[in-house]
């Protein structure tokens, strides 16, 4: 147990002494992964909607390419997206690889299926009766969809819980695209797997605690609006 | 609110190649109420949803007040609202339930909780606005969907089979109240249901549909007193009616030959004129055969025989032979029993000369 205490008295003293940006660290991460999520919010929740809502010719396949988006391994996104941004790559121009923006485009990709999925089986569940009775009392399309959205939050809650997770806690996809550059795109995951390969337990650990801090501080937000959403579910 | 005239023309929808809805014209009258009867699947609540501007026909007109609207004119939906069988609440309270087209309507604050006080009032749930909306039992919850429709005060009332779910006591009873509400209100207003009965108390006036077909337009007791054809007939759960000729008429009673079976009827129709006529099932009372029967008001009393009794809930249906005149009698179980009714059995039919509903033929509606 005494490697636990040693880490536990060296990130202590990581954090007093700042011998490491660990709050510079973390600030690139929510900075990195709050873009990501609200991009993958911005698009994935309105991808949902329709592919929960619409009926046209292929719905049943981009539903299951969603699905199987779900699982899509990190470190294969991580690589697509490095081809891409390479030199050689398509988009190399654009001089984006080991860049912040480079990360938030590889997070958006894998969390973007998530969202969209979640929110299509959401809003999918809503009976399309709801519609129809809003549009009978003057809804527009607009309105329509608000309130589809309204009555499926619970699971739009769920959608951004794992959209977050997935983002927050992602390691393979960010260090190819961001490479753990020191002051640019270290991010927690990264500079956690840095700093145990060099045998730095203990700001490691210290970014672990801070990690699982942020998680458990979105979630208890998430669960205060499930709540709220729940208020009214029905009985 | 001045109610508002509907009125439907050429209406034909088809789902897959099949034809679910031809119908040639159906009108609403201002602040009148016109049932939309028929059976499952024949194509009602299609036409609710055409009429209500909420699905598009594949050909047709529906006009508001005689100018063409159509799904994507939103000034017509805004002034019509609705409620279906099944009501969906939104999730949220009572109040805001109600309140719903009100603020789309951007109708807020202290007005709007004065409009939803009112319509809550109106529905019997007077002071619920704050209750979740889904923990209300059927009626409540049918009663908030009616409270959400009404609170717009419509120039247009669309209720698809608004009792259908709930049990029959229930029913009834919001039946009722349905009626007074909506006798009060003076909304122009389209009731979609399958219950004949149900139909009877809420409307003024009835559409038999069958196979996307309007096949019956009227008056209630116009269509529920002489049915259109055989189908109507036995959908209304009447035999179809009989043909006969006006041998006679006096004091404005007329004697109506029915293949030689005298029919007494309240009718200003001319003696030689050709007519159809029919009397509704709860209208003719059963006696033994040849019973001696004090005099009474009943002009007609026809001699025949039981040729069919059939089980119909709470009561038995009798279809009647006298020659080639066929009449449906409904009656209780005692009866039945008192009168050891069964096929084969010789009754007399007697009924009143105003219970006779006589048309000319092929005018529809009584005369």
């Amino acid at each position: 147990m005494e490697i636990f205490a040693d880490a536990l008295r060296d990130g202590i003293a990581a954090f007093s002494q700042g011998t490491i940006d660990v709050w510079g660290i973390v600030w690139t991460s929510l900075q990195t992964s709050g873009t990501a999520v609200f991009f993958s919010l911005f698009l994935g929740i309105p991808a949902g909607f329709f592919l929960g809502t619409r009926r046209f010719i292929g719905r049943r396949l981009l539903i299951t390419i969603a699905n199987t988006g779900m699982g899509l391994p990190p470190v294969a996104v991580g690589l697509i997206v490095a081809m891409t941004l390479s030199r050689r790559g398509p988009l190399g121009d654009l001089d984006l690889l080991y860049t912040r923006p480079a990360m938030v485009i590889a997070q958006v990709i894998i969390a973007l299926p998530i969202v969209a999925a979640v929110t299509a089986a959401a809003v999918g569940a809503v009976p399309r009766e709801v519609r129809l009775q809003a549009r009978s009392l003057g809804a527009s399309r607009i309105h329509e969809a608000i309130l589809t959205l309204a009555e499926a939050r619970l699971g739009l809650v769920a959608a951004v819980a794992a959209g977050f997770g997935q983002i927050i806690s992602e390691v393979g996809a960010v260090t190819m695209v961001g490479g753990n550059l020191e002051g640019s795109t270290r991010v927690m995951t990264t500079a956690i797997v840095q700093f145990t390969r060099m045998g730095k337990y203990g700001p490691a650990l210290a970014l672990s605690a801070v990690l699982l801090g942020l998680i458990f501080l979105v979630n208890v937000l998430l669960a205060a609006g499930q709540h709220s959403a729940d208020r009214f579910e029905r009985t | 609110m001045e109610a508002a005239t509907l009125t439907a023309t050429g209406i034909r929808k088809s789902y897959r190649g099949r034809t679910v809805l031809d119908v040639d014209r159906l009108e609403l009258a201002p602040g009148r109420t016109l049932a939309l009867l028929g059976p499952s699947g024949s194509g009602k609540s299609t036409l609710l949803s055409i009429l209500g501007l909420l699905e598009r026909a594949d050909e047709g007109t529906v006009e508001l007040d005689g100018r063409a609207v159509t799904h994507r004119d939103r000034d017509a939906r805004m002034v019509m609202a609705a409620a279906f069988q099944r009501p969906y609440l939104f999730k949220g309270t009572v109040g805001e339930n109600v309140a719903y087209g009100l603020k789309l309507r951007g109708v807020g604050g202290a007005a709007a909780s004065t409009r939803v006080a009112a319509a809550l009032e109106r529905v019997g749930l007077g002071g619920w606005e704050a209750n979740s909306a889904l923990t209300l039992s059927g009626g409540e919850a049918q009663r908030v969907a009616l409270a959400r429709a009404l609170v717009l005060e419509p120039r247009v009332l669309l209720l698809d089979e608004p009792l259908a779910s709930l049990d029959p006591l229930l029913k009834w009873r919001l039946t009722r109240e349905f009626a007074r509400i909506l006798g009060e209100t003076g909304t122009t207003t389209f009731y979609v249901t399958h219950d004949q009965d149900e139909a009877q108390v809420i409307a003024d006036d009835v559409a038999v549909m069958n196979t996307g077909r309007i096949i019956a337009h009227g008056r209630v007791e116009d269509v529920f007193g002489l049915p259109a054809d055989e189908w109507t007939a036995a959908f209304l759960g009447m035999e179809p009616a009989l043909s006969g000729v006006v041998a006679e008429s006096e004091d404005g009673v007329a004697r109506v030959d029915c293949d030689g079976i005298d029919v007494y009827a309240v009718s200003g129709v001319p003696v030689g004129a050709e007519v159809l006529v029919a009397v509704r099932p709860e209208d003719v009372t059963l006696f033994e055969a040849r019973a001696l029967l004090p005099p009474s008001s009943a002009r007609n009393r026809i001699e025949g025989v039981v040729v069919e009794l059939t089980h119909s809930g709470a009561t038995y249906r009798v279809v009647v032979e006298a020659g080639r005149v066929r009449m449906a009698a409904r009656v209780s179980r005692q009866a039945v029993a008192d009168l050891s009714l069964e096929t084969g059995v010789g009754v007399t039919a007697v009924f009143k000369a105003t219970a006779v509903r006589v048309a000319a033929r092929g005018v529809p509606g009584g005369v």
